[in-house]
């Protein structure tokens, strides 16, 4: 399918294009009252398609000059007349040639803010020679077979059936190769500017630009090339980014009710081969015009129309292809969202309300329910039946992060003291007392919203109620009035019925050759040596109550005795790994202030007692043991900070073997790279639990390390694992050391229980997180931070009522770091359905995406990994299908209908189906899959939807006075330009694109060099310069790098460098080289599916 | 017998040794009649001013299986430069050297340096660490500036002190609990992997110390102020002790941890394991208590009843380590010092097979341990210590003799040969044993046998020779040989009996016979063994006395054995034979000291000696008798292990009364002062230092002294006895009196 469909578009396109002449015009002319963009996007539109196409050609193909082979060629034609009559049509511009249409969309984007008219000059110069003859000739060539040619699309765009034939034809070409391959998608612009110009301003109505851009295009030889992937174009519709969908989808917000996507305008598939006529994407809003419910969306849908969205609705013509620009954006929604939630507050006292999006900025008001920085659920409306949930295949699944952060602007949970009886509680299920208990005879009973006991209230809780049967005092308590607040526990709830004493922390740093010679120990001990005095500490103490304890091993372990009367440290080194034990107590975990001048000396001696270490074997399960064994020695729960460079292969109980195998991969074995090497770790980490040891683990490997060996215990304890691959001080210090000061300041709770209780009918089943489970209703997480979330997954026992609806209340019971017992309760009522259409109405994709995403790296441990694929596109079918049989106004069966909620759930599922860990590239190690599998296992709903569906953001489209962080375009090829620049990031990584025809200007003020060759490629760091486009850029990667969890090391990227290849992987709307699909073939396939489904 | 007396006096003082017999029964048959056997007390290194070392290669005798060096009993045929040895008559070539008197010492081999490895009880007391903490630091100035020294210190873990660090103090730590082998401790020590690259770097150079070593066991003169420093803040073990528990204190693992790290790194090179402990071990390989204080430690009673669950455990991972130790020639000193036992019983067979010391006391903090301690580190008049390491000592005999075994702080090097007896009398089965620690006092018992047939008799003015070669390491670091050949005549019993019984050295015998029972009664019940003592009594006076039959009254002995029964009562009362009123500890130390002291030292305890102090004469040796305890007198009673000053009823109440400070009392004054000075100089020369106990009449430590003397007067005879004189003692003891009428009873009938 994929192929074909992707094949297909060029004809489409090309037939499009001259079928809608006028409309793209209009388009042109109609678009964004604002001149500017309109011109980028139609040029943009035109160029794109060409230009990836031609791309790949052009590289691949470099053939031209040999006179471009016939065949190339007459594929060339095609498009390029299909190019040509675009060009024409919209020519407003005036880019007459293809040449300069491509250009154009580059130098427009770019050019937009700034100059476009210098930005192309400047990048043709380069390139530049002038046309030669050769190239001449080649254009001629073009020309001529692209007139051949041309004349046999039209006719078959009545039929489509020139785009199939082309389809086919691309197919075998390579054109329809490289439309998929990266290089194309960047690379085109720059051949393009080069090759076409010669060739294609002939072809093409040579509008001004055109002519412009030729004489500088020296690349003749590429023109065939060229040609050739313009085809592919169609695919994109891309001109238009996926700013005409937003246009459109205005509507959307409206619709989204349902109508969604009825199938939009014409229904005949443009562009999909001619198997699959009927891919209309229809973006329940977007695509308005066919269905009668979208119409607002039915104009943009059209790919090539889309970008004349606006005009779009009008326009009956048939769209042929599934254009990109008209499939759901994630971009539009977004932004949708925000402008339409971000300003209010979100308050939360109404029942079932669905939060704004994790990518909107609100403020939370709690009433009553907890704000969704604590819970957020897959959908706030329930099936009343689990014959409904089944039928729908929702999950039903709450995203909670017990300990979230909160923006100042809002009160962190109020601590309510209920005295030395403990909390008031359910007599029957034990919930605690919450705004949704039901005070009764007076006052003197309540009946627990859960199970529905009445319960006594003790005489001195009670209080008369209302005339409204509420409690007089309700806005008094917050755990009458409030969503989330927190008790203070009482001895009961105490391990050992003792409180506890405050929680330790001990840094464990290897010391073997490895880590010396990279200076990690260096670095580490000069860094800890401040960090130290920022250890968290409660409300406004003076100082932190945490204790701090130290040990440096290789394949033995060594502790030091830091005792604030000594002198110096003492070392105490065990050598007895196989039975491991604390050698000191005393001495060992020591208040930061006393010990000062100990601990100084200590960290100054530590790299040099181990300088001239031969030592390359370490031990890993010991040193756990030993960390674990000392807080146990000091009856505290605690945190291990490991700093580990290597396989533990030194003679030790946990040791590990070097097992990576790539053979495995796509193999029923795979699932054990994913497995730990042994059950050692998983023991070891029950203990830890108990003890209230949490582990954060910090790798430094040169090598293979087996992640998904050493990351049970921090994965089962609540801890963090961070990854630095071959740790060179000069290059990752920076990110090292801030994930790291990060990491020991958050606040954490110790020795957590957290349960989750809920109205009878439904029952918490399955949970996904870092936390260890002995039971199946209790998590225990011996250490949880801020940043940690459990996902919950419920399941239905009974029925629900759709009057009283469904109330969950997540209870942690937890160690302040302070050393204070507490509990956190967070209350959240929903709404119950006997309808399904409420059910997916009340949906939220992004938490969706989340459950999918940890439901399936869980899989991954069990099953193949291609089943674990199937098993998500079914899912996502029957969702999507059971919508459409169900909810959607009846239409063509050759719709896709998607619901409004949901309408992103196929880019987005996509997106975690060409994930590292589900579909793995060359360059991708285990270590690296396994590692990002369990990082994904406790990322919260913000993180999750960032990490899979990256941020692009253009640097210098946007003036550069204003102050608001870019607009997002899509993670496509196609949406780059080449004469712009570009940040992206997923939460993990950042990338600055720097295209190859950037005005100099703007490199200068930058990179502070006067071209785009000087460019170091691979920089991680930009000049600290003082202009203002210095400062922008610098102030936006700081801004994103403290929205995220963990520092973002920034790689530069040139256009068309080697290391383009790594930041293509992230442009997850596009086909990616280790065979994912691209977000429109992706979305024809799932419409297959759903058809099947359907009939 | 004048002769006789002096006879083995200069032999003594000569050759350090002294024999059961001075002149030998000259067969098998005569010698078994004779009761005590043919034995001697050897001590091998006693101190010889005048003995100079010669500086060559001792000649040996070339048959392979005499190897007996040269000395004076050789006859020599200077002409033909030939020599007959005179245990094998083996003749041999080889080139004379100057005539040499008995004893000799050579030099030889390489030099290696004295190691001294503390290991550190640090579940003490404040105080008594304090203390000790001193006292090993002020230990560092006495030692030789090239010994290599090496801290252990343990508690509920066991620490093994890096020495060489600068900076940071480093060890290695050790869990308490775990038995580990010599070759874990090495490994986890690293003292066996960084050894390879050197090898394989230089294999051509042999290296003497290998630089891993060299962290844990480190020249004095390099770390004397680190290690001083270390001491300094060593700190009481930080594990708490909770009420009702004793601390946890790993003894057993730290041992063997010390002697894993020698073995590992100085095989064979003279070693001292310095164990000092506070307290019993309580957890882990050795524990002999658990850490319960309601579980009071193992008492007699409770050995006897089999009520002591952990002492053989304990004691068989002691006598491992022990073994281990003596095998690599290094020895294991005791300082156990607590107001309890300390698992001295179960630790015993560390020094006593090695050769090392046991101190016992009841807190560091006290003179008898400081000086004790100090007194390791005296040196004779060479300036050397007065330590020696390392020795074999390897025994040869003529014909008519074979070694029947020894006792004393050895153990066999299981040399079998022609001149090894098939009887074992101590430690036998061999002609060789090895000594790893011995000082100038050492003497070890050596029992041999007569084997000559009683008919083929030995010519007349025969004589019989033994040869003692002692090898030994130096605290000089030398390797030194020294030899000893004697020789003795034969007689034959049945018409030379006067002349053996003139010959027979009483004194000698007694601690000869005393060690047998002592060796006896570390196995055997305690009955058992006095029953056997007594049986060898009444045999000797059966053979020896003259009486008529059924007479006791006729009784006589002669001069030579007169004082034999008397040792032998006292022997029986001692607390080497009996263990009421001691703990196991206490038996054990004092059987230790009694197994390696000297002659003269050994009778002192058997029978201690007391001296009277008045004003009718000059002070004088009285007998050890309840009837010496007179009113008007000052007793000095040394019983080896204590000093006792006593003071009589009515000058203690003169004292009291304070006549001494009267000017015109002044030779009361000195009264008092004579013992006192007398007891100093004893307790300065003492090893161990002796418990000084300054009590008088009715005074509550006056049990040390009542419990002593022979009570021939107690409340069951006083009256009887009808006189004011001594004092009588609350015992049901028998009194010597009662104990000889017995014997001579026994030895006149002629039923037994």
């Amino acid at each position: 399918m994929n192929v074909n469909q992707s094949a297909p578009p060029v004809p489409p396109f090309g037939q499009s294009q001259p079928i809608y002449p006028g409309y793209h015009q209009s388009s042109y002319g109609g678009q964004p009252g604002s001149a500017v963009p309109p011109t980028p996007y139609g040029a943009y539109n035109g160029p794109v398609p060409g230009y990836q196409q031609t791309h790949p050609q052009g590289v691949s193909r470099a053939p031209p000059s040999s006179g471009a082979p016939p065949v190339s060629t007459a594929q060339a034609p095609c498009g390029q007349a299909a190019y040509g009559q675009f060009g024409q049509g919209d020519i407003q511009n005036g880019p007459s040639s293809t040449v300069q249409m491509q250009r154009l969309p580059g130098s427009q984007q770019f050019g937009s803010p700034l100059a476009p008219v210098v930005s192309q000059p400047a990048v043709l110069q380069p390139y530049g020679p002038p046309p030669t003859s050769a190239q001449v000739t080649a254009q001629l060539a073009g020309m001529q077979l692209s007139g051949a040619v041309a004349p046999a699309p039209p006719p078959s765009g009545l039929g489509y059936g020139p785009p199939t034939s082309l389809a086919s034809a691309s197919g075998s070409f390579p054109n329809s190769g490289p439309y998929g391959s990266y290089p194309q998608g960047q690379a085109s612009p720059l051949s393009q500017a080069q090759g076409h110009p010669g060739v294609q301003p002939p072809l093409r109505s040579a509008p001004p630009l055109a002519s412009s851009f030729t004489p500088p295009a020296s690349g003749g030889p590429r023109m065939p090339s060229m040609t050739g992937p313009l085809p592919p174009g169609q695919g994109f519709g891309g001109p238009p980014v996926s700013q005409p969908n937003h246009v459109s989808s205005p509507p959307v917000q409206a619709l989204p009710p349902g109508t969604q996507m009825t199938g939009p305008p014409v229904p005949p598939p443009p562009m999909h081969s001619p198997q699959q006529p009927g891919y209309q994407l229809q973006q329940n809003g977007s695509f308005g015009p066919a269905g009668g419910p979208q119409p607002s969306y039915g104009g943009p849908y059209p790919g090539a129309p889309n970008f004349g969205s606006q005009p779009g609705p009008p326009q009956p013509l048939p769209p042929k292809r599934l254009d990109p620009d008209a499939i759901p954006s994630p971009i539009q929604v977004i932004e949708d969202d925000r402008n339409n939630r971000g300003s209010e507050p979100f308050v939360t006292g109404v029942r079932g309300q669905v939060p704004p999006l994790v990518t909107t900025n609100f403020l939370v008001k709690d009433q009553g329910n907890a704000s969704p920085r604590y819970i957020r659920c897959t959908s706030y409306n329930i099936p009343c039946t689990s014959d409904m949930a089944k039928q729908a295949q929702v999950p039903l699944a709450a995203v909670i992060k017990p300990l979230a952060r909160l923006p100042p602007e809002e009160a962190s949970p109020y601590v309510v003291d209920h005295g030395e009886s403990g909390p008031l509680r359910c007599n029957r299920c034990k919930a605690y007392m919450c705004p949704f208990m039901q005070f009764v005879e007076g006052g003197r009973r309540f009946q627990c919203c859960f199970c529905s006991c009445v319960n006594d209230v003790p005489p001195q809780y009670f209080q008369h109620l209302d005339h409204t049967g509420k409690r007089v005092d309700a806005y008094d308590r917050p755990e009458l009035s409030l969503g989330s607040y927190e008790f203070l526990a009482t001895v009961d709830y105490c391990k050992n019925n003792k409180f506890p004493s405050p929680p330790a922390f001990i840094f464990m740093i290897d010391v073997s050759y490895n880590a010396i010679r990279t200076g990690l120990v260096r670095l580490l001990c000069e860094e800890l040596k401040s960090l130290l005095d920022y250890l968290p500490r409660e409300g406004g103490a003076e100082e932190s109550a945490i204790r701090v304890g130290f040990v440096t091993y290789n394949k033995v372990l060594h502790f030091y005795n830091v005792k604030s009367s000594l002198a110096q440290p003492q070392m105490m080194v065990v050598s007895d790994v196989a039975d491991m034990f604390v050698p000191l107590l005393d001495g060992f975990l020591v208040n930061v202030n006393e010990s000062q001048a100990v601990i100084t000396s200590l960290l100054d001696q530590i790299p040099e007692m181990f300088a001239d270490t031969r030592e390359t074997e370490t031990v890993f399960a010991p040193v756990i043991q030993a960390g674990m064994e000392a807080l146990k020695a000091a009856e505290c729960a605690g945190k291990l900070f490991l700093f580990h460079t290597s396989l533990p292969v030194a003679e030790a109980p946990g040791r590990l073997k070097n097992r990576d195998d790539r053979k495995l991969i796509n193999t029923d074995k795979e699932k054990t790279l994913f497995q730990p090497q042994t059950g050692a770790y998983q023991t070891l980490a029950k203990d830890c639990v108990a003890q209230g040891c949490c582990v954060d683990l910090f790798l430094f490997p040169n090598q293979y390390v087996d992640v998904a060996t050493l990351s049970v215990v921090p994965q089962l304890t609540g801890g963090s694992v961070y990854k630095y691959a071959c740790f060179q001080v000069e290059n990752d210090q920076e990110r090292f050391l801030s994930d790291l000061r990060r990491d020991i300041q958050k606040v954490v709770g110790f020795d957590a229980v957290m349960r989750v209780r809920t109205s009878t009918g439904i029952r918490a089943v399955d949970f996904f997180g870092a936390f260890y489970m002995s039971n199946t209703t209790d998590v225990e997480l011996a250490g949880l931070d801020g940043d940690k979330t459990v996902t919950v997954e419920f399941k239905h026992d009974d029925r629900l009522n759709e009057e009283s609806g469904a109330v969950l209340q997540c209870a942690l019971l937890y160690t302040s770091c302070a050393g204070q017992r507490r509990l956190r309760i967070h209350n959240l009522a929903l709404n119950c359905c006997t309808q399904l259409a409420d059910l997916y109405r009340n949906c939220e994709t992004d938490t969706l995406i989340n459950y999918m995403a940890k439901f399936a790296y869980r899989g991954v441990l069990n099953s193949p990994v291609k089943t674990v694929r199937d098993t998500l596109i079914t899912q996502c079918a029957q969702i999507l299908a059971c919508y459409r049989k169900n909810c959607a106004s009846p239409s063509s069966a050759g719709q896709l209908i998607l619901p409004e909620c949901m309408k992103l759930l196929p880019v987005y599922l996509n997106c975690v189906l060409k994930s590292d860990v589900l579909q793995p590239g060359a360059e991708v190690t285990t270590d690296d899959r396994a590692y990002v599998r369990q990082l994904v296992t406790s990322m919260d709903v913000a993180e999750t939807n960032v990490f899979f569906y990256p941020r692009l953001l253009p640097l210098t489209k946007s003036p550069i006075e204003s102050t608001s962080e870019p607009p997002a375009v899509r993670a496509s090829e196609e949406r780059l330009s080449n004469g712009d620049i570009y940040l992206l990031e997923n939460g993990l990584n950042l990338f600055l694109w720097v295209g190859a025809s950037v005005q100099q200007g703007v490199v200068q003020s930058l990179f502070n060099v006067s071209s785009f060759t000087q460019i170091t490629s691979g920089l991680g760091v930009l000049p600290v310069l003082d202009n203002p486009l210095s400062k922008k850029v610098r102030g936006l990667i700081a801004s994103l790098r403290a929205q995220r969890m963990r520092y973002m090391k920034l790689i530069v990227v040139k256009q068309e460098d080697k290391l383009e290849m790594l930041f293509k992987h992230f442009l997850v709307e596009d086909k990616s080289l280790s065979g994912g699909a691209s977000y429109v073939d992706f979305l024809c396939h799932m419409h297959k599916e759903i058809r099947q489904l359907l009939s | 017998m004048a002769t006789y007396l002096e006879f083995i006096q200069q032999n003594e003082e000569r050759d350090g040794v002294r024999f059961s017999w001075n002149v030998w029964p000259s067969s098998r048959l005569e010698a078994t009649r004779m009761v005590v056997p043919l034995a001697c007390l050897l001590t091998p290194l006693k101190e010889r001013p005048d003995l100079p070392p010669v500086q060559y290669e001792p000649v040996l005798c070339s048959r392979p299986t005499c190897k007996a060096i040269l000395n004076p009993l050789c006859q020599v045929d200077y002409r033909a430069k030939l020599w007959a040895c005179n245990f094998c008559f083996q003749r041999n070539q080889q080139l004379l050297l100057p005539n040499l008197s008995t004893p000799e010492t050579f030099f030889r081999g390489a030099r290696s340096p004295l190691i001294f490895l503390y290991v550190v009880d640090t579940c003490l007391e404040e105080d008594d660490l304090q203390a000790l903490k001193e006292s090993l630091q002020m230990s560092l100035s006495l030692l030789p500036p090239d010994a290599l020294v090496g801290l252990i210190t343990f508690g509920r873990m066991v620490q093994v002190h890096e020495l060489s660090c600068e900076g940071i103090s480093k060890s290695y730590v050790f869990r308490g609990t775990k038995d580990l082998t010599a070759k874990q401790i090495q490994d986890m020590l690293g003292l066996t992997k960084p050894a390879m690259p050197m090898q394989q770097a230089r294999p051509a150079q042999p290296q003497e110390h290998p630089f891993v070593s060299s962290r844990f066991l480190q020249p004095i003169h390099k770390i004397d102020m680190n290690l001083t420093d270390l001491l300094g803040e060593l700190q009481r073990d930080p594990w708490p002790v909770t009420q009702g528990k004793r601390p946890l204190r790993s003894t057993g693992v730290a041992l063997s941890i010390a002697v894993g790290l020698l073995e590992g790194t100085f095989p064979n090179t003279g070693a001292r394991i310095m164990l000092f402990t506070g307290g019993p071990p309580t957890q882990g390989p050795g524990m002999v208590v658990g850490d319960e204080l309601k579980v009071p430690i193992r008492s007699w009673h409770d050995i006897e009843k089999d009520n002591a669950r952990f002492m053989k455990k304990a004691t068989k991972h002691y006598e491992m380590l022990a073994n281990r130790t003596a095998t690599n020639g290094h020895c294991i000193d005791i300082y156990a010092c607590a107001l309890d036992q300390t698992g001295l019983l179960e630790m015993k067979c560390c020094p006593n097979l090695t050769g090392g010391h046991m101190v016992m006391g009841d807190s560091f903090n006290t003179s008898l341990f400081k000086q004790t301690f100090q007194r390791i580190f005296s040196k004779d008049f060479n300036g050397d210590f007065r330590m020696a390491f390392g020795a074999t000592l390897d025994v040869k005999t003529s014909r008519e003799l074979k070694i029947a075994g020894a006792i004393g702080p050895c153990v066999s090097l299981n040399v079998k040969g022609p001149c090894v007896s098939e009887n074992e009398l101590g430690v036998g089965g061999t002609s060789q044993w090895k000594i790893c620690g011995l000082d100038p006092t050492s003497t070890l018992g050596i029992y041999f046998e007569v084997v000559n047939q009683h008919n083929s008799p030995i010519p007349q003015g025969g004589r019989g020779a033994i040869q003692f070669v002692t090898q030994y390491q130096h605290s000089s670091t030398q390797k030194r040989i020294r030899v000893t050949t004697i020789a003795r005549n034969w007689a034959d019993a049945q018409s030379q009996l006067k002349h053996i019984e003139a010959a027979f050295d009483q004194e000698a015998a007694a601690v000869l016979m005393a060690r047998l029972g002592v060796f006896r009664a570390e196995s055997e019940e305690g009955p058992d063994v006095l029953r056997w003592l007594d049986r060898q009594l009444i045999r000797l006076c059966q053979k020896f006395g003259q009486y008529n039959k059924e007479d006791p009254t006729s009784f006589r002995l002669s001069d030579s054995f007169s004082l034999y029964p008397q040792f032998m009562f006292h022997l029986r009362r001692s607390p080497f034979l009996q263990v009421f009123n001691n703990s196991p500890d206490e038996s054990s130390y004092y059987r230790h000291h009694f197994a390696r002291q000297d002659l003269t030292q050994s009778l002192i305890m058997i029978q201690p000696i007391l001296y009277s102090y008045s004003f009718h004469g000059p002070p004088e040796p009285v007998l050890l008798d309840s009837s010496s305890i007179l009113a008007d007198r000052i007793l000095l009673m040394d019983t080896f292990f204590q000093i006792v000053i006593y003071l009589g009823e009515t000058i203690a109440q003169w004292r009291k009364a304070g006549y001494q400070d009267m000017p015109e009392y002044e030779n009361f004054k000195h009264l008092l002062q004579a013992p006192l000075d007398d007891a100093q100089e004893i307790l300065q020369a003492r090893f161990p230092m002796p418990r000084y106990v300054n009590t008088e009449h009715g005074g509550s430590q006056a049990r040390f002294l009542l419990s002593k003397v022979n009570p021939s007067q107690t409340h069951n005879n006083l009256y009887a006895w009808g006189q004011e004189t001594g004092a009588p003692i609350l015992t049901d003891d028998v009194s010597l009196q009662v104990f000889m009428d017995h014997l001579k009873k026994l030895a006149v009938s002629s039923a037994s």
